[in-house]
């Protein structure tokens, strides 16, 4: 028995095992748990491309980092404090993640003669009775055969068994950080409704997990990790794909309109689709077309029709929409197009996030083609920027590119929802009659230079539109050259007038003028935040801003870059950000990129900072 | 199920739905008679041009919205088909046709084509089908036989066709017909079996393209010849044609062949056109030999095939109705709380 308890302010754990172990679902387990505990939460999946690479290897390997602790919690955790190694493989891959001095909780049965002949360890090479471990605390327990023992007397097949191990090192989890296995026990419940069987087993290894920790002499203290105090209110854990998919269905009902979203499966992006095939009961319409050019088109269609048509997908399969998203622009119908960004060019890193598309959501379109984008910063925010890019489309009758990454996409945290009532309005202002002109002309605009919604079924309002330049105001087909450079003018000024509707930049942290910005967009925000966080702390005059409405910007953005000395702009791409803000506001902003797929850590930004400041 | 057959308040003529857009086809192009009997045919089925949207891809036919006085849109090159597919699925209400040509359907589009037919939404396809490339001035299509000489072409094209309806009938298309350009009467009422349809109407109809290729069709069109090279399908009635109708077409197992008809051959034996029979459809389809090979087989018009089938819009009307049944009409704050909250105090 330990009686020790250490206090921690935040932990690091890292699931790392085959594809087949649920690490996944163990590391969303333990994420929840926390959550509900009132721990502020923030996680990161990293899975491979292949659905079953063979098992064992480091091809295979699937990793779920979460990073929970009793105060503010930003990102996943720079490295980890706790790396589960399932298999060798998980241990071979994951190591570099891991703290030195960090604790490795290790599957016996994961590191046999084949286990570690797969993950690459040679002539009996095996790293628990080497010293090769030695920076580390290694806590061995055979979870394979513990979890056999554990269900020898149901008849369940050795295969149905193994399925439930990660249950039990989710015990030992939860015994270690001192948390209930309710959430869990309630999850069984759902998860394997009308099998009781399966109930009963995933309740018996889960609860011989935590006592396995009891009762065992392997640790050494347990360990707590007090609620954070998150401002009141109530809480929810959430994930990006999830908070982008309810932010479409809420924007819609407040717009009072229907929802159409035209998809094609694409990873990282599916999940968006999947969510919402589950709330049809809101009306939703999703429609799995044949190809990403008929999901966007399929959509198009549908926003002439009347409702908000929404498609989806990640780099190569916008790269597929271009045509049409040029098409919707000149059309000036209401589109939003969400892009999971994942490491590119082409099929590039399918699992691995990039915010590489920025440039392709700018310019990606033949002839002047302006849209607008915006791009959430952690996984609620999706929430917020998804609803802002249906208002801007419905408000503004303009395709909006949403760009969201794999990072966000699958990261999850706490979220202190809002209620319906207290969303934003949004103002749809379809022609419910035909005007006094004999003839109906389509782009006669507001002063906000936005043309009205005509949609067929009214009476009065028959009109053509169509890829062909059009005569201003009239709609018909023309090319008068003179027409041509207005037409282009007027949907650029339309577009730029944007920014009379969207809020000032704000400084995250730090002061409002000083010798560095960091200047971020997208799924940085946590690493930046973090970093800059603990330099203020450390009376390092830095400042922080990040920029979730790319185009256009906010008005005041130049201003308040002006105000520094140095502008620092991280991304997770090879300089693209960068180069608006140079063009823009001819500043010598420093770029500060990481291609590799995986997201900055904050020590690695700190580094930077202070690295120009000299 | 009634809309299409709606009747407007005051009886519109043909003239109604056309726009106020001069027409700029090439003077004696097949796309003027086709597009005065989509007119006419509107008026006599007395829709509204209100609920009526024309959806067009690119290619000198996808400029027929622009001339019709009703909604339209002439969308991008082979995505009439997945435009009008995401419009029907929201406004099922709409009388919707669309309008595409063979390079349109049948090459930059053929995919989104195969899925809207498997789909069958309730929307009326128009192929304008000229076996050639008209708006960028004449190069072969996938409609053109092999050996078509064009600029593109110049020794002759390599590609062996497409066979649009045996295509269309592959991809499980609910109604397939054939019409063509000169041959008004046929056209419209054509046009009407296939507002009638409920499910994707595919008409293709064989249309004079005099710039480029003058001529592809005369040998089924002129006077001359049209005789014995055309087969004018009547549900319930045999197979019969040739200048003086002397000519008719049996089945010898699934072998057509053609009969002369004589004293020794009555009517009673010949192949007896049933536009459900979805086999001898698939093989009327394949009586498509080309002319200049030496013909046997007479090209057939009307209606190929005709069968009803659920359509994908109406489904996702139903479904949308089984989920609020089983759930409840969805309520964003029980959406926006999600099964686990907690409270922070
Ligand atoms: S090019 Fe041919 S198809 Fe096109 S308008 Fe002229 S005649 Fe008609």
């Amino acid at each position: 028995m330990v009686e020790t308890k250490e206090e921690k302010k935040t932990v690091t754990i890292l699931f790392a095992g085959d594809s087949g172990d649920g690490m996944q679902l163990t590391g969303s387990q333990f994420t929840n748990t926390n959550a509900l505990f009132g721990n502020d939460v923030s996680t990161f999946p990293d899975f491979p491309a292949e659905i079953r690479a063979p098992q064992g290897t480091i091809a295979g390997v699937s990793g779920f980092q979460l990073n929970f602790g009793s105060v503010d919690v930003f990102t996943p955790g720079d490295n980890a404090d706790v790396l589960v190694a399932m298999n060798a493989a998980a241990l071979k891959a994951s190591l570099l993640k891991l703290k030195i001095g960090g604790t490795i909780i290790v599957n016996l049965s994961g590191f046999d003669k084949k286990n570690l002949r797969l993950a690459g360890f040679l002539n009996d090479e095996n790293p628990l009775t080497d010293s090769s471990l030695g920076k580390y605390r290694v806590l061995e327990m055979d979870v394979t055969k513990l979890t056999r023992a554990c269900l020898a007397d149901t008849g369940m097949t050795v295969k149905h068994i193994d399925r439930s191990k990660n249950m039990f090192v989710l015990g030992v989890l939860y015994w270690m950080y001192n948390r209930k296995l309710d959430t869990t026990l309630d999850f069984f419940k759902v998860k394997f409704k009308g099998k009781q069987d399966l109930i009963d087993a995933n309740t018996k290894v889960l609860t011989a997990g935590y006592y396995f920790g009891d009762t065992s002499e392997i640790f050494t203290s347990r360990y707590e990790v007090k609620p954070a105090p998150l401002s009141k209110g109530v809480y929810r854990n959430i994930m990006g794909n999830q908070a982008t998919a309810i932010g479409l269905i809420a924007a819609v009902r407040k717009a009072n309109l229907d929802l159409f979203y035209g998809s094609y499966p694409i990873t990282p992006a599916s999940d968006i689709l999947h969510e919402l095939a589950k709330h049809k009961n809101f009306g939703v319409k999703t429609y799995q077309a044949e190809d990403e050019i008929a999901a966007i088109c399929a959509a198009i269609g549908a926003s002439f029709g009347g409702h908000l048509g929404v498609t989806t997908s990640s780099g190569p399969g916008i790269a597929l929409k271009g045509e049409a998203l040029g098409y919707a622009a000149i059309l000036e119908l209401p589109l939003v197009v969400i892009n999971v960004q994942r490491g590119g060019p082409s099929t590039g890193l399918p699992t691995k996030t990039e915010q590489s598309d920025l440039m392709q959501a700018l310019y990606g379109r033949n002839g002047e083609a302006p849209i607008p984008v915006v791009a959430p910063c952690t996984p609620s925010d999706c929430f917020d920027v998804i609803y802002e890019a249906a208002r801007i489309a419905v408000e503004h009758m303009t395709p909006v590119f949403f760009l969201s990454d794999g990072y966000i996409a699958n990261g999850s945290e706490p979220w202190s929802f809002p209620l319906a009532k207290d969303l934003v309005p949004i103002k749809v202002k379809k022609l419910s009659a035909g005007g006094d002109d004999e003839k109906y002309r389509p782009y006669v605009r507001n002063e906000k230079l936005v043309r009205d919604w005509a949609i067929p079924g009214v009476k009065g309002l028959e009109h053509r539109v169509g890829g062909l330049e059009k005569e201003n105001e009239t709609g018909n087909v023309s090319y008068d050259p003179a027409n041509h450079e207005l037409m282009v003018k007027l949907r650029a000024k339309k577009v730029a007038n944007i920014s009379d509707t969207i809020p000032d930049q704000n400084i995250e942290i730090g002061e409002d003028s000083g010798k560095v910005l960091v200047l971020g967009w997208g799924s940085t925000f946590g690493a930046c935040k973090t970093a800059v966080t603990e330099l203020v702390k450390d009376g390092v005059e830095v400042s922080q801003a990040h920029v979730r409405y790319l185009n256009p910007l906010p008005k005041n953005l130049g201003d308040l870059i002006s105000r520094f000395d140095k502008v620092l702009v991280p991304e997770i791409n090879d300089g693209q950000f960068v180069k608006l803000i140079r063009d823009k506001y001819l500043v010598d902003a420093i770029p500060f990129n990481k291609i590799m797929g995986i997201p900055f850590s904050s020590q690695e930004i700190k580094e930077k900072v202070l690295e120009i400041l000299g | 199920m009634s809309i299409k057959m709606e009747n407007a308040e005051i009886k519109l003529s043909g003239k109604d739905f056309a726009s106020d857009q001069e027409v700029k086809w090439c003077p004696g192009c097949g796309d003027y008679s086709i597009l005065k009997q989509v007119q006419s045919t509107l008026a006599d089925i007395g829709v509204k041009r209100e609920d009526t949207v024309f959806v067009s891809g690119i290619g000198c036919s996808s400029r027929f919205p622009y001339y019709m006085n009703t909604y339209g849109v002439h969308s991008l090159h082979g995505r009439a088909t997945a435009l009008a597919s995401g419009l029907k699925t929201a406004r099922p209400d709409l009388n919707t046709w669309i309008v595409t040509g063979d390079g349109d359907a049948l090459s930059i589009g053929g995919n989104h084509l195969i899925h809207l037919l498997r789909r069958n939404l309730n929307v009326n396809i128009l192929l304008f089908n000229n076996e050639i490339y008209g708006l960028t001035k004449g190069q072969y299509s996938p409609a053109s036989p092999k050996g078509t000489i064009t600029k593109s072409s110049p020794m002759g094209s390599l590609d062996h066709s497409f066979n649009p309806l045996a295509l269309c009938l592959g991809a499980d298309s609910t109604f397939i017909a054939r019409s063509m350009d000169r041959d008004p009467k046929h056209l419209r009422a054509i046009l009407a079996e296939a507002n009638n349809h409920i499910g994707t109407s595919m008409v293709e109809i064989y249309q004079n393209c005099n710039v480029f290729n003058d001529g592809a069709f005369f040998t089924f069109t002129e006077k001359a010849t049209k005789g014995n090279t055309t087969l004018q399908l009547e549900h319930g009635q045999p197979l019969i044609f040739g200048d003086n109708r002397d000519l008719g077409i049996k089945l010898d197992g699934f072998k057509p062949v053609v009969v002369a008809l004589d004293e020794s051959t009555s009517t009673d034996d010949l192949w007896v056109h049933d536009e459900s029979d979805q086999v001898k459809a698939g093989i009327l389809t394949r009586f498509f030999d080309i002319p200049s090979a030496g013909m046997t087989l007479p090209r057939p018009f009307g209606v190929f095939y005709k069968e009803s089938r659920s359509v994908y819009e109406e489904d996702v009307a139903i479904q949308i109705n089984q989920a609020i049944e089983i759930k409840g009409e969805g309520d964003l704050n029980s959406l926006l709380a999600g099964a686990n909250t907690w409270e922070v105090i």
